[in-house]
């Protein structure tokens, strides 16, 4: 097999499992109190780690480009409580419009 | 980075009890046949379908250019489905990578899946495969959407997932067609669409100061890792952030900053909508 099927495969398999383990082995048990606020901070301290790993580097350097201003302008648009779309759209257009012009 | 994972989810699973007779029953509500809910995160999703089938698209030209060839690329898609690890794979084979090095770069940025699985985990329905189904749509974006106080929104996040899934997919076929006479993404700024999103998706979560320290935290971690550990531990590392909420285990009294009423004695201040049924979610 060419090593491009197995990377696809393993890596396809591992993701699978990756996504399954907890909700196949944790079945409908809920979560207890003191857990569940730990769970509730997940997602902040997830979040918070996508937007500064997506929006400040490429690979594995820290960058600082047009995708920063586009953040800062979806911010602006966050902070004047626009809906998911437009927050979207402004930061595309306006990391698009920086790149057309640098 | 595997002892942070590990560290994460025994503190998660640690102090789970058996399920109660009776619990059970009040998870499944008739509401479970209304369409309603998936609709709802088909439509919360269709912001980010332009932008995610931009990425499919330009993730199929990419493998086609790398000489993955046109099958093995969709299907990477069709069971991988998680944006990151693919280019990963894409760039590290295509760099003359073994697969070996691929297959590790690929498994360290996916590897944020397990705790974000095992925290949605009680929603999941059914049996064992239809529960490791389900859980293949759980990806950033649908987690994020489906994510409500105390819990998730299951039906959000199949609804997200779905259209994600075929977005994704599908602008791969596209790009592998296609090849690279599409325009690049970047170009268009698409790849600042998705920062923004979990900004989005962020800010109003950041009512109380755990929030506010765990997203600080776990922002500081992510960008301290950067550049000293390969892709994908930095976000993993940066999970940890939310550990800040054993600090005081007392300030499950303490107020929340929100409009809900006073939490009863004994649950904490977010309501613990895990304990009650879905339908009574968002």
């Amino acid at each position: 097999m060419s090593s491009v099927w197995v990377a696809v495969l393993v890596v396809g398999a591992a993701t699978i499992a990756l996504k399954a383990a907890g909700p196949v082995l944790a079945g409908e048990r809920r979560l207890p109190l003191g857990s569940a606020r730990v769970v509730d901070l997940l997602a902040p301290a997830l979040l918070a780690a996508l937007v500064a790993t997506q929006a400040f580097s490429t690979d594995e350097a820290l960058v600082l480009d047009e995708r920063g201003a586009g953040l800062i302008a979806g911010g602006i648009a966050i902070l004047l409580k626009a809906p998911l779309l437009v927050v979207v759209v402004v930061a595309a257009a306006t990391a698009a419009l920086l790149r057309l012009v640098t | 980075m595997r002892a942070l994972i590990l560290h994460t989810a025994s503190s998660v699973l640690r102090l789970v009890p058996d399920p109660k007779t009776g619990e059970r029953a009040t998870r499944r509500r008739p509401e479970e046949g209304l369409s309603g809910g998936y609709r709802l995160g088909l439509r919360a999703v269709t912001p980010l379908l332009p932008a995610v089938l931009a990425f499919g698209v330009s993730f199929g030209v990419l493998a086609q250019a790398a000489g993955m060839g046109a099958s093995a690329s969709i299907v990477m898609s069709l069971t991988t489905f998680a944006g990151s690890a693919q280019f990963a794979v894409v760039s590290v084979l295509g760099a003359g990578g073994t697969a070996a090095a691929a297959i590790g770069a690929a498994v360290l940025l996916n590897a944020r899946y397990a705790p974000m699985a095992l925290a949605a985990a009680p929603v999941f329905r059914g049996g064992k495969l239809r529960r490791l189904l389900e859980a293949q749509l759980l990806v950033d974006e649908s987690w994020a959407l489906a994510r409500r106080e105390g819990g998730f929104d299951r039906r959000v996040l199949i609804g997200a997932g779905a259209g994600l899934y075929v977005g994704w997919s599908g602008g791969t076929a596209i790009g592998v067609v296609a090849g690279d006479s599409l325009a690049d993404p970047a170009t268009l700024g698409l790849d600042a669409a998705f920062p923004a999103l979990f900004l989005a998706l962020l800010a109003p979560l950041l009512k109380n100061r755990d929030a506010l320290a765990a997203a600080l935290l776990g922002a500081g971690i992510a960008i301290c890792l950067t550049p000293i550990t390969p892709a994908g531990i930095p976000v993993i590392a940066a999970t940890a952030a939310c550990l800040v909420g054993l600090r005081r285990p007392a300030a499950a009294q303490a107020p929340s900053y929100d409009e809900r009423p006073p939490a009863a004695p004994g649950s904490d201040a977010e309501g613990r909508a895990s304990a009650a049924p879905e339908g009574a979610r968002g």
